[in-house]
C-alpha cells in the first residue's frame, strides 16, 4: 500500500513539473502576451497594453503569475484560444475522442495481430513466419509513419473508393447512428492502419522473444506432461504469462503512440489533437499548443501510473520489491 | 570516441576487437547495412562534387515524371524543382541535425546515467526523478513546442530533437554503471587512490562502451525519423532542403506526382534501416550469447 501512494504522489509531482513547465515555456517565448493579446483587438495604445497586462495579472511578480497558473489549470482552466477565442479545454474535450479512436484502433490491431503473429514465431523459430518478423520489426521502425501513410494513399485510397483519402465523417453524411459509425470506421482503417504498423512490427518481435522463453519453462513442460492438448498450453498456460511484457510496452509507449498520431492525423486529415496542434502551429495559437501539450502529457502520466499499478497486481514479486528498476 | 577509452595495456585488447569485427562481417544483414550507409553517405557527400546543381532551382516544368522527356533522373517536384537535386543536397540537412542531436543526446545521457549510476543514493534519486520527468514529456509533441515557439533553425531543431530523446541512454549508462561498479578492477582502482572523475571516465565507461555505441546507432535512427517528422509538419529552416520538407511539399500534390513523395522517403527509409542493422550487427558482434533475440 505504502508504495503505491508513493507512487501515486511520484504521479503528481509529476504532472505539477509539466504544469510548471508548461508555465515557462510561455515566458521565455519570444513576443510578449500582452502586445499579443492587444493585436487580437486591433489595439496598440500603451495605455491599453498595460490594461491588458493588469487584467491578466501580467504585472505580478512571476511566483505570483506561476501560482494563478497552477490554479487556474487545476480548475481546468487553461486559458482561451486566440485564433478560435473559445476556451482551450473545450477545444482539447472537442478533439480528444478522434485521437482516442484512432489510438486505440491502431493498438488494438497491433496487440491482437503482433500476438498471434509473434506466439505462431515462437512456435517454430525457424519458420518462414518467424524470419518475416524479424524483417518486419526492422522495417516498420525505418519506415516514417507520415511516409507510409501517403504511400498507402497513393497504392490504395486514389485506386480504391472503398477508402476514403481524408477526414472522419464524409462532408454530405446523412444516415443514422449506426451508419454513422460504419462511415467512421470506412475513414478509420487507413490512418489506423498506418499508426499500427509501427507497433505490429515490434509486438510480434517481443512477443516473440518471450514466448520463446515461456515456452521453455518448466510449467509448460509440466503442462505438457500433465497430457493438456497444446491449445491449452499456449494459451491457458504459455500466453498469460508471455503476454506480460508486451502490456508493460504497451502502456509505457502511450507517450510515442500519441506522438505518432499527430504526424498520422496530419496525414489524414485526421481531426485530433495532433492536427489540433498542428494547426495551432500555422496559427500561432500559443494556449492551444500548450494545452495540447499539457494534456498529453498527463494523459501519458496517467498511463504509466496504470500500467504500474495493474503490473503490480498481476505480478507478485513486484509487490515485495516495490518500485520499478532502472 | 572509441579510441580514446580503449585501455592501451590490456593484451587482449586487440584480438576481442578483431573478432567482433570478424562477426560483424560475416553477418550477411549488417554488411547489407553498412552498404546502405555508404551510399547515403556518398549520395549526400560525394555526389554534389560533380553533380552541381542548386536545389532550390527551378529547371523544368513542375510534375515531370522520371524517364519523360526533358526530365531529371528523378522527376521534378511540383514547383519543378530537380528532385534528385533535393534529395542529395537534403541529406546533408537531415544528417547534420541527426548528428548534432546525436551528440547532444550521448553527451548528456552518458553524463547523467554515469553519474547517477556510481553515485547512487540520493544523487541517484534527485537525477532520475530528472530523467522520468523527460521520459514522460510526448517527444515528437514538445519538440513541435520549442521549434514553434523559438522558430525553426538548425540549433532549435537540433536541440528540441536532442532534450527529448537523452532519457533511454541515461537509464542504460545507469544500469551499466550499476553493473560494473562493484566489480574488482573498479575497487582495485579506487584502491591505488584513483579519483572518481578517472575511474567513470577511464575505468567504468570503457566497459560500458559497447552498449552504448549500440543504442547510439539506433539513437542516430531516430533523430532521423525525428528531424523528417518535423520538416513533414512544416518546422524546418525552409532555406535548406530536406528530406521531410520535400515530402511535406510533395504531400499536396501526391495523387498526380508520386515519386515527389516515394524517393526522398526512400532516403530516410536507407539511412534508418542501415543504422539498425549495423546497430543489431554491432550489438552480435560484441554480445555474441545474444544473438536472434
Amino acid at each position: 500500500m505504502k508504495a503505491i501512494a508513493a507512487r501515486i504522489a511520484q504521479a503528481l509531482g509529476l504532472v505539477l513539473a509539466v504544469i510548471v513547465l508548461n508555465f515557462f515555456l510561455i515566458q521565455i517565448a519570444p513576443g510578449d502576451a500582452a502586445t499579443a493579446i492587444a493585436g487580437e483587438q486591433s489595439a496598440s495604445d500603451a495605455e491599453i497594453i498595460e490594461e491588458i497586462r493588469a487584467q491578466y495579472g501580467l504585472d505580478k511578480p512571476l511566483l505570483t503569475q506561476l501560482g494563478i497558473y497552477i490554479g487556474n489549470v487545476a480548475r481546468g482552466d487553461l486559458g482561451n484560444s486566440i485564433w478560435f477565442n473559445e476556451p482551450v479545454t473545450d477545444l482539447l474535450m472537442e478533439r480528444i475522442w478522434p485521437t482516442v479512436l484512432l489510438s486505440a484502433a491502431a493498438l488494438g490491431f497491433a496487440l491482437i495481430l503482433g500476438v498471434t503473429v509473434g506466439t505462431l514465431a515462437a512456435r517454430k523459430p525457424d519458420s518462414l513466419v518467424s524470419h518475416s518478423i524479424t524483417v518486419l520489426a526492422l522495417v516498420g521502425f525505418a519506415m516514417p509513419a507520415f511516409w507510409t501513410g501517403l504511400l498507402l494513399l497513393i497504392l490504395v485510397g486514389v485506386n480504391f473508393d472503398f477508402f476514403p483519402v481524408s477526414g472522419f465523417h464524409d462532408l454530405d453524411f446523412e444516415g443514422n447512428w449506426f451508419e454513422s459509425w460504419l462511415d467512421i470506421g470506412q475513414h478509420l482503417i487507413l490512418p489506423a492502419l498506418t499508426l499500427g504498423i509501427i507497433y505490429l512490427a515490434q509486438y510480434s518481435r517481443l512477443s516473440r522473444a518471450s514466448m520463446l522463453e515461456v515456452l521453455e519453462s518448466d510449467y509448460v513442460r509440466t503442462a505438457r506432461a500433465k497430457g493438456l492438448s497444446e491449445r491449452s498450453v499456449i494459451f491457458k498456460h504459455g500466453l498469460r504469462n508471455g503476454i506480460i511484457p508486451v502490456v508493460t510496452i504497451l502502456g509505457l509507449q502511450f507517450g510515442a503512440v500519441l506522438s505518432g498520431a499527430i504526424l498520422v492525423e496530419s496525414v489524414f486529415a485526421w481531426p485530433g489533437l495532433g492536427r489540433l496542434a498542428f494547426e495551432a502551429v500555422g496559427r500561432r495559437d500559443t494556449p492551444v499548443l500548450l494545452g495540447v501539450l499539457l494534456l498529453v502529457s498527463v494523459s501519458v502520466i496517467v498511463a504509466n501510473l496504470l500500467t504500474d499499478l495493474v503490473y503490480r497486481l498481476i505480478d507478485p514479486r513486484i509487490r515485495v520489491s516495490g518500485g520499478t528498476n532502472g | 570516441m572509441a579510441e580514446i577509452f580503449v585501455d592501451q595495456d590490456r593484451g587482449d585488447a586487440g584480438s576481442a576487437k578483431g573478432q567482433a569485427l570478424q562477426l560483424f562481417l560475416r553477418n550477411r544483414a549488417a554488411v547489407f547495412g553498412l552498404l546502405l550507409l555508404i551510399t547515403v553517405f556518398v549520395m549526400t557527400f560525394i555526389v554534389p562534387i560533380w553533380y552541381v546543381r542548386d536545389p532550390g532551382d527551378l529547371i523544368a516544368r513542375p510534375h515531370l515524371r522520371p524517364g519523360t522527356d526533358g526530365a531529371p533522373f528523378l522527376g521534378t517536384d511540383n514547383l519543378g524543382r530537380d528532385l534528385l537535386a533535393v534529395i542529395v543536397y537534403g541529406g546533408r540537412t537531415t544528417l547534420r541535425v541527426a548528428a548534432g542531436a546525436a551528440v547532444l543526446i550521448v553527451a548528456v545521457g552518458v553524463t547523467i546515467g554515469s553519474v547517477a549510476g556510481y553515485y547512487g543514493r540520493w544523487v541517484d534519486a534527485a537525477l532520475m526523478r530528472f530523467t522520468e520527468f523527460f521520459q514522460v514529456l510526448p517527444g515528437l509533441l514538445f519538440a513541435i513546442v520549442v521549434v514553434a515557439l523559438f522558430e525553426p533553425s538548425f540549433w532549435t531543431i537540433t536541440f528540441a530533437i536532442g532534450s527529448v530523446s537523452w532519457p533511454g541512454i541515461a537509464r542504460l549508462t545507469r544500469a551499466e554503471f550499476l553493473r560494473l561498479k562493484n566489480l574488482e578492477f573498479v575497487k582495485a582502482a579506487r584502491a591505488i587512490g584513483a579519483s572518481d572523475f578517472r575511474i567513470i571516465t577511464r575505468v567504468i565507461l570503457p566497459n560500458a562502451l559497447p552498449t552504448l555505441i549500440v543504442s547510439s546507432t539506433l539513437i542516430m535512427g531516430s533523430a532521423i525519423l525525428f528531424e523528417a517528422g518535423l520538416a513533414f509538419l512544416g518546422l524546418a529552416d525552409v532555406n535548406s532542403p530536406s528530406w521531410g520538407l520535400a515530402i511535406g511539399r510533395g504531400r499536396e500534390t501526391f495523387t498526380i506526382n508520386w515519386w515527389a513523395v516515394t524517393f526522398p522517403g526512400l532516403a530516410i527509409f536507407a539511412t534508418v534501416l542501415g543504422l539498425s542493422l549495423v546497430g543489431d550487427g554491432l550489438q552480435d558482434a560484441f554480445n555474441p550469447k545474444l544473438r536472434g533475440r
